[in-house]
């Protein structure tokens, strides 16, 4: 987990919009293992009445909650960390099988300036590995980017019953501080 | 399969007697035979039969019972597809939700690799763990007078329910459902009222 303060009135502005675009699209479901890069998203889901969040123990529990949500007629959201992406892998045949919406954020670790060298493996292989198991990713690293894409990849997921993941990139996030100064 | 237990249950009139006369039950079954068993049950358009994603039953089943909360929603699935995914029921033993059921037929090998042992075989309890996870009932059956108490309640929707059934480690002739994924989905979804992207 990156620390970072994102109680409420201390998230960047992105991470609320991150909230916002999913309620634009109708998203009822948000599905997730915490990362701090979704801390805002998490409150606001647990917060939102109109909101079913639901807590994971590992990642691709999400891929088939959110293929159950759709044949019952909802579109829901996965969020977690890019160490998360590995352990997807397999159940991520279900969205290329059934082809229903699979809409994914992922906070990166093991990407700009990380600390902990454990993190890079998993890192460096997030996108390959969605790519290969045909899921379209795209990448933002300026706040300013969060929105759109988030937007055109939610669209896409929605629209197309498609797969489809935003990576957050780490020099978004910020650098995770290991040792207090 | 149950330590001590002496006859334990074919797995066709099991899932027989779960799914017959079924009226607003949606059900969804796991990889290998449990989709076989259902789908000699007689196919329906509440059905959704998965073909791998192995783990994944249970919680495609509750996201479906999530979606549809006036719905009473079924998984049938095996020891071997459950162990995969045993975090699924601490996922849905933090939520509860009441229209959801899950059956493991339960014979203690993995049947589609050739009979190897499951962990059951060595003791696990699968029902114990879903009492721990927090389902509000959990229980083994180990005879059709338990199935057929099961199938009494499986359409009230009267709470998180997850019941282990005895079954023997035999393999029926194979029922096969349909592969097509998507096909099944957009029947699943028309059968609900929802229409194609």
């Amino acid at each position: 987990m990156n620390a970072v303060d994102v109680g409420p009135g201390n998230a960047p502005a992105w991470q609320e919009q991150v909230y916002a675009v999913l309620k634009r699209h109708a998203v009822r479901h948000i599905v997730y293992v915490p990362d701090a890069g979704h801390a805002a998203a998490i409150r606001l889901a647990e917060a939102d009445p109109q909101m079913n969040a639901v807590a994971l123990t590992t990642e691709e529990e999400g891929i088939s909650f959110l293929a159950g949500a759709w044949l019952g007629g909802e579109r829901g959201a996965l969020l977690m960390q890019s160490s998360g992406v590995g352990n997807c892998i397999n159940t991520l045949a279900l969205q290329s099988c059934a082809r229903f919406p699979l809409l994914m954020v992922v906070t990166m670790r093991g990407d700009w300036a990380e600390f902990n060298p454990w993190q890079n493996p998993m890192g460096r292989a997030t996108r390959p590995a969605l790519e290969l198991m045909g899921v379209m990713t795209w990448r933002a690293d300026a706040p300013q980017d969060v929105e759109p894409l988030l937007h055109g990849a939610a669209s896409m997921a929605f629209n197309g019953d498609g797969a489809s993941a935003l990576l957050l990139g780490q020099r978004l996030i910020g650098e995770k501080q290991w040792v207090k100064e | 399969m149950g330590e001590g237990m002496t006859a334990p249950l074919d797995r066709r009139a099991v899932v027989a007697a779960l799914l017959e006369g079924r009226d607003r039950l949606l059900v969804v079954s796991g990889l290998g035979s449990p989709s076989y068993d259902v789908m000699a049950a007689g196919d329906h358009d509440g059905n959704y039969y998965l073909w791998a994603a192995m783990g994944s039953a249970a919680m495609v089943g509750f996201g479906l019972a999530c979606a549809q909360r006036a719905r009473p929603v079924l998984v049938i699935t095996g020891d071997g597809e459950a162990l995969m995914g045993l975090g699924a029921l601490a996922t849905i033993g933090a939520k509860r939700p009441t229209n959801l059921t899950i059956v493991v037929l339960d014979n203690g090998v993995y049947g589609e690799t050739g009979m190897q042992k499951s962990h059951s075989s060595y003791g696990l309890r699968l029902e114990r763990v879903a009492a721990a996870c927090g389902f509000a009932r959990a229980e083994r059956i180990d005879d059709m007078a338990g199935v057929a108490a099961l199938r009494g309640r499986l359409e009230r929707g009267e709470g998180l329910a997850f019941a282990a059934i005895d079954i023997r480690a035999d393999a029926p002739p194979r029922v096969l459902p349909p592969r097509d994924g998507v096909h099944i989905k957009n029947r699943f979804r028309a059968a609900l009222g929802f229409s194609p992207i």
